[in-house]
């Protein structure tokens, strides 16, 4: 009975709009996907013509001399890489190998790029993750100690240290932190990611430091994060700047609201008022900004590879680019672009579901 | 008469109070050093930046203050040329990207639709790649060369100020100045250039300031990845470059190195003070804090 009575006023009862089917969440994270998805197909595009407007011959960059001189050779050579098919063409192979999985070989290392790729990406990752993670602690934290003592000595200290880290070119810093740590103090151990004579851990995530303490070698996680430290100070240094003025500033904005004044006036210790007022909604713009930072992290790896000579996607996209290995070029450029576009998507969502009102832009 | 009046008057009426302070006092003064060091170089400098005839990687001393380089020339001559090089080309490169960048994006945000469309979405395919990485490509593919390298980051550096012009000049499109000037019959053209434009400047500008470091950073790290200057110019990111060579030999690859960060230093220094001078949000904080 009950059943039929449900069963007539649905019927009865005009169809709902379509659109409310989905909660605000689920559609601002579809939006979102999809916008992404696009943005990644673009990244194909730009990365597919900009390595096809080179004027610099790839074939004169990969041949030697007398190999040049012979057509026969340079035609077989062109149509063994494709570039004798018309322009159109090439991008539609590009994609189909893209689809499943191929980048196309290196012209350097003769290899698949794909695998190259999957060698380089996690040592960069582990660099750039130690970074990140050492510029949100020191940076949080220095930028919420320059706004709580503002126009203090240490706020201008901290001011001063935010802008020299900002200011200082990467590779240099990274070339004289090698002499001075290394060369002269001998302090921390040289270049590469873990010492020689141990043998990088079994691989499992490709990260080193993990891959030790799976295996349970200690000597090799040592070596690792010994490794890991100068490099990762070195890249870290432009996003402490970075984050500690930022998140300097949006402290500050905080504590000028009026909840944060009554939370004050009803007698709410300090440390309360700091930790579950200010810094709850301070914090939220710097998950954005620190986003941001993690992409110039990637940009800034490519200058700090090369001199401590870690083997991850910075110093193969700089080896790929100065030979015009395009098939490498391209796929660095894919690669680093879809995990710059991925973070930006976390960012994006993160701050969807921690700031509601965003979702309804 | 139409300059929105009440920027005006707090543009200028907080200038003199955030120039006072030491930060700004030295960022002006190392700018202006090195600008003078720039015009003056050849009179300055001691020695033929070019010029083959020193003993070979000589350390600091009182004959050659920042010492020889490999091919022993003298460093101290090299980084006053320098200046002429970098210094000049990253503030046209500024220049240029402000520029390009500002009129896009006062274009998309003055009349939206598919010109809005097509340039923001055009910008946010460049930010989908990190700088260098970009950079680095382009530079890459245009062939190495100074000129390729100022490109390069020309093609990275524009998007930053369409995105921030766009947003300024929706703020003002509305206001009711800028209306009454639609009414009285001015162009679509002459409205942006006279009514819109001049009220976005400010915000503009010191962004461009703060950019300035940017974009020394980056082309000089173009240089240092062989990406911009020839070997024999003394651009300073190639001269650190040429340092990593002589490891055993600190001074050839540091004063170049300190140079560059001197430079980019004042005008982050310049660039904080114009922002805190202009800035609403920090003047109201202020403000608040004060009551």
């Amino acid at each position: 009975m009950s059943g039929d009575a449900v069963k007539g006023v649905a019927a009865v009862a005009p169809p709902r709009p379509r659109r409310q089917a989905l909660p605000p969440l689920a559609r601002f994270l579809i939006r979102r996907v999809l916008v992404a998805v696009l943005l990644a197909w673009g990244v194909t595009v730009v990365t597919f013509v900009l390595t096809n407007l080179v004027p610099g011959d790839p074939v004169a960059a990969n041949l030697g001399q007398r190999a040049m001189s012979d057509p026969e050779i340079v035609a077989q050579w062109r149509a063994e890489h494709g570039l004798d098919k018309p322009l159109w063409e090439q991008y539609g192979m590009y994609l189909q190998g893209l689809v499943q999985g191929d980048l196309g070989d290196s012209q350097q290392s003769h290899r698949p790029v794909s695998q190259d790729l999957a060698e380089a990406v996690p040592a960069t990752l582990e660099l750039a993750g130690a970074a990140i993670l050492v510029s949100l602690v020191l940076g949080v934290a220095f930028g919420v100690i320059a706004a709580l003592r503002r126009d203090r000595l240490s706020d201008h200290l901290l001011r001063l240290v935010s802008l020299v880290g900002i200011s200082v070119p990467t590779f240099w810093l990274a070339l004289v932190a090698f002499y001075v740590f290394f060369y002269r103090l001998r302090l921390t151990p040289g270049s590469g990611r873990v010492d020689p004579a141990l043998g990088a851990p079994p691989p499992v995530t490709g990260l080193h430091t993990v891959d030790a303490l799976l295996a349970g070698q200690w000597d090799v996680f040592g070596s690792a994060v010994g490794h890991l430290i100068t490099p990762a100070l070195v890249l870290a240094l432009y996003t402490i700047g970075l984050l500690t003025r930022f998140t300097r500033s949006a402290v500050l904005e905080v504590l000028g609201q009026d909840y944060v004044r009554a939370a004050r006036a009803k007698g709410l210790p300090e440390r309360v008022v700091l930790f579950r007022y200010v810094l709850r909604s301070a914090l939220v713009p710097v998950i954005t900004v620190a986003g941001l930072a993690f992409g110039s992290l990637l940009s800034g790896t490519v200058l700090v590879e090369s001199i401590f000579a870690w083997p991850g996607i910075g110093q193969y996209a700089f080896k790929s680019a100065t030979t015009l290995d395009l098939p490498a070029v391209m796929g660095v450029g894919l690669v680093v672009g879809v995990v710059y576009l991925v973070i930006n998507l976390i960012v994006d969502v993160l701050y969807g579901v921690i700031d509601p009102r965003v979702r309804l832009r | 008469m139409r300059r929105d009046p009440l920027a005006r008057k707090g543009l200028t009426a907080r200038l003199p109070q955030a120039w006072r302070q030491p930060l700004a006092v030295s960022g002006v003064v190392i700018a202006v050093a090195w600008l003078v060091i720039a015009v003056a170089a050849p009179w300055l400098a001691p020695h033929d930046p070019l010029a083959q005839e020193l003993p070979r990687l000589a350390p600091p001393g009182p004959d050659h203050w920042f010492g020889t380089d490999q091919l022993g020339r003298d460093v101290l001559s090299r980084v006053m040329h320098g200046a002429r090089v970098s210094i000049p080309l990253t503030l046209a490169l500024v220049a240029l990207s402000l520029l390009i960048g500002g009129l896009l994006g006062a274009c998309a945000g003055y009349f939206g639709r598919w010109v809005d469309e097509t340039i923001m979405r055009l910008a946010d395919l460049v930010f989908a790649f990190p700088t260098v990485i970009l950079a680095m490509v382009v530079a890459a593919a245009l062939g190495a060369s100074l000129t390729n390298a100022v490109l390069a980051v020309l093609v990275v550096a524009w998007p930053a100020y369409a995105r921030v012009t766009r947003g300024l000049v929706l703020g003002v499109r509305e206001r009711e100045f800028v209306l009454s000037g639609r009414l009285l019959g001015f162009s679509a053209w002459r409205s942006l250039r006279v009514d819109v434009l001049p009220n976005v400047t400010g915000p503009i500008l010191v962004l461009a300031t703060l950019d300035i470091g940017t974009a020394l950073l980056l082309l000089s790290g173009l240089s240092f990845l062989g990406l911009g200057a020839k070997p024999p110019s003394p651009e300073w990111g190639a001269m650190v470059s040429s340092g990593v060579e002589v490891f055993d030999s600190w001074w050839v690859a540091t004063f170049p190195g300190l140079a560059i960060l001197t430079v980019v230093l004042a005008f982050n220094f310049l660039g904080d003070t114009l922002r805190d001078a202009l800035d609403p949000r920090t003047a109201r904080a202020i403000k608040e804090r004060a009551l």
